[in-house]
């Protein structure tokens, strides 16, 4: 599979278009920056003005670079499972690592860890808490290593998806549990957490975040190759030389990699990992993991600047959560697409 | 002349799987099969005899029960290693995931090309080949789910082509094509296995094709049984028609195919040439008459066919009838 000029100049289009959205939302806010004096902060900070340079420097770019990091992370995750599993309908979410991360956070938050949170949440945020991090990272860990160890075992990617769905569940299921017996107050606390939040990520926890969405990208770059041939099905594949089950152990690594880290630092983001794959494939009317994931990175990037510029409710103070607007904003983005299309059943 | 190298050997093989910790056989030991550079193989067998499951096993797609099989060239039997050996057509339907026919035959060059799947001039040219070769150029920049089945076939083909391999095994190639589709498309597997020396072995339902393009064939009874011989061995030694032995359905050996409606109806005695004769004489058959060329007083009726460049006909008559007719049709309703 050749890239052609066309999605070359499409490509960089898009890279003109994330530049711009990135400006905007950097500007966006309860204090409106001009762009002027945003290149000022970046290419002269002493004669900037010192408030929005604390403003930007502080706030605006780490929160704008954990939407970066996560719409690229959750778009070629969700590229990823829909190719595995063959599933126009998976996302990142699929594998239950996402419900993982979520069951360690209602477990700190609900089982009594009230006291330390609750201090961690008013100092940080709801999502800044290292406890809460460090939490969700652990138990979307062990639901990754649980989801690897079951994936070695099975012959078939179709076994993977119903296990991924069912280990989902349980965790969801145990989550409820914690929230059946606890107070409401602390039900609101996790219910404000999974209501997603770019804006919690900054200094050390940003670079963590970076570092392991980095790796996970690497490795799904890296997969691109065999995610062609799985396009094929297993059998076509292997026949290919593609040895699938290992092909499946690096792939599952990588998503989990990506939507468990994404998920313990941002909170459930929904939506982006499910449509940005197929906006991608819209857009650049190809198969080819090689053009597909760059163009998911920079799809789900744009689309995740922008709804966290919606977010912050142009001309008012409040600010809603990431999670709610990606839907509210993403899914007629989606339809529309998908009607212009019109060859749904190209799956 | 030399001896033809062996590009695959199995010795003791039998087929099947494991499910749930239970063994179940497919086949019993196998004779020893082997397959060899240009000749075509095709693998014959009733429903469920355990064709689709030997085509994998030799592929290298299941795990063999018992037994080995050896491909000359490679040691273990990894997948990047018999990537480079055996290309296959299988059954497995190709969803649409946005590939073009070009790209999805390009894919064909996996066990060649490099960590990101770049494909260089040689790549490229064995692409343009086996495009050219199965005759689908005009349809490249289709996207693949929306080919036909007989397109469709071509395209898996071409991807099998592209993939370079010594060996080609193609699962039921035929099924789902119309009647041309399937002979031209066993006319093209015969002439790629004079031309590119490839060994293809291709299970297939189309007894009489098969026996028009086959070097070998190899026929698996329902039991799990294999022979192996050329097509017309196995007609004239009457494999062929104990292994789809059924009521009713006979294998006529003069005419290569087999027939149904075996029971001896009423005689009918029928005279006259050519192919007006021959086809009178499927015609009588389905309508449960017996044909007999000499005469005898037992005969319910006798046809006599006049053959005019122009015009046919038949001349009816017995059973108090006296007529001539102008077309099968009519004659048959007439003996009704």
């Amino acid at each position: 599979m050749t890239e052609s000029p066309i999605q070359k100049i499409r490509l960089a289009g898009l890279l003109l278009l994330l530049l711009l959205v990135f400006l905007l939302d950097l500007s966006m806010g309860t204090v409106k920056i001009p762009v002027s004096e945003i290149v000022k902060v970046f290419f002269s900070p002493r004669t900037a003005n010192p408030t929005w340079h604390f403003i930007i420097a502080k706030i605006r770019l780490p929160k704008a670079c954990a939407a970066v990091l996560a719409g690229c992370g959750l778009s070629v995750g969700g590229l990823q499972m829909q190719t595995l599993f063959r599933n126009p309908l998976a996302d990142p979410a699929i594998l239950g690592i996402t419900s993982g991360a979520g069951l360690g956070v209602a477990a700190v938050m609900l089982t009594g860890g009230s006291m330390a949170t609750l201090f961690a949440i008013k100092e940080l945020g709801v999502s800044g808490s290292w406890l809460i991090i460090t939490a969700a990272c652990l138990s979307a860990g062990a639901v990754m290593l649980l989801v690897l160890a079951l994936s070695r075992q099975l012959k078939d990617n179709v076994l993977m998806l119903i296990i991924g769905i069912m280990i989902g569940s349980i965790t969801l299921a145990l989550t409820s549990v914690w929230q059946y017996f606890s107070d409401p107050e602390q039900v609101k606390e996790y219910l404000l957490w999974t209501f997603g939040s770019l804006g919690g990520v900054t200094g050390v926890q940003l670079s963590i975040l970076s570092g392991v969405v980095a790796a996970g990208l690497i490795v799904a770059f890296l997969s691109s190759k065999m995610l062609d041939a799985l396009l094929l099905g297993e059998h076509y594949a292997r026949s290919m030389g593609l040895t699938t089950r290992r092909a499946r152990v690096i792939i599952i690594c990588s998503t989990s990699l990506l939507a468990g880290s994404i998920t313990a630092f941002c909170g459930p983001i929904g939506f982006v990992g499910i449509a940005v794959p197929h906006i991608a494939r819209t857009i650049f009317n190809t198969a080819s993991h090689r053009i597909l994931i760059p163009a998911c990175c920079l799809i789900g990037t744009i689309l995740l600047l922008m709804c966290d510029i919606v977010a912050q409710l142009p001309g008012s103070q409040s600010v809603l959560p990431i999670n709610i607007i990606t839907s509210l904003v993403g899914s007629p983005v989606v339809i529309i697409l998908l009607l212009r299309r019109k060859n749904l059943n190209s799956w | 002349m030399g001896i033809d190298p062996i590009l695959l050997r199995t010795s003791g093989l039998q087929t099947g799987y494991h499910s749930g910790g239970k063994r179940i056989v497919v086949s019993g030991e196998l004779p020893g099969l082997e397959l060899q550079p240009g000749r075509l193989v095709c693998l014959l067998g009733p429903n469920g005899s355990g064709k689709s499951t030997l085509l994998r096993t030799l592929a290298g797609l299941q795990p063999a029960l018992n037994g080995t099989i050896d491909v000359p060239g490679i040691e273990a039997h990894k997948p990047s290693e018999l990537a480079r050996k055996i290309s296959l057509v299988l059954t497995d339907r190709i969803r649409g995931n946005n590939l073009t026919v070009q790209s999805l035959i390009e894919l064909g060059r996996y066990p060649y090309t490099g960590w990101l799947g770049v494909l260089d001039e040689t790549d490229k040219a064995v692409v343009e080949w086996a495009i050219g070769a199965t005759g689908i150029g005009a349809l490249r920049d289709r996207k693949a789910h929306t080919l036909s089945d007989g397109e469709s076939q071509k395209m898996m083909l071409a991807r099998a082509l592209a993939q370079d391999t010594p060996i080609l095994m193609l699962d039921e190639p035929t099924a789902h094509l119309d009647l041309p589709s399937r002979i031209k498309l066993m006319r093209l597997l015969h002439r790629l296995a004079g031309q590119t020396r490839k060994a293809i072995l291709l299970s297939t339902h189309e007894l009489d094709l098969a026996l028009q393009v086959a070097d070998t064939v190899w026929l698996l009874e329902a039991g799990g049984r294999l022979h192996q011989g050329a097509p017309e061995d196995l007609v004239l030694n009457g494999v062929f028609e104990a292994a789809f032995a059924e009521e009713d359905i006979v294998f006529d050996k003069e005419a290569g195919v087999f027939v149904i409606h075996a029971a001896p109806g009423k005689p009918v005695l029928l005279t006259g040439g050519g192919i007006t004769f021959f086809w009178t004489q499927r015609a009588l058959r389905r309508a449960d008459f017996t044909v007999v060329t000499t005469p005898s007083p037992d005969v319910l009726y006798h046809i006599r066919i006049t053959d005019h460049p122009t015009r046919t006909s038949w001349l009816l008559e017995g059973e108090g009838v006296n007529r001539e007719y102008h077309s099968i049709a009519e004659l048959l309703q007439a003996m009704r």
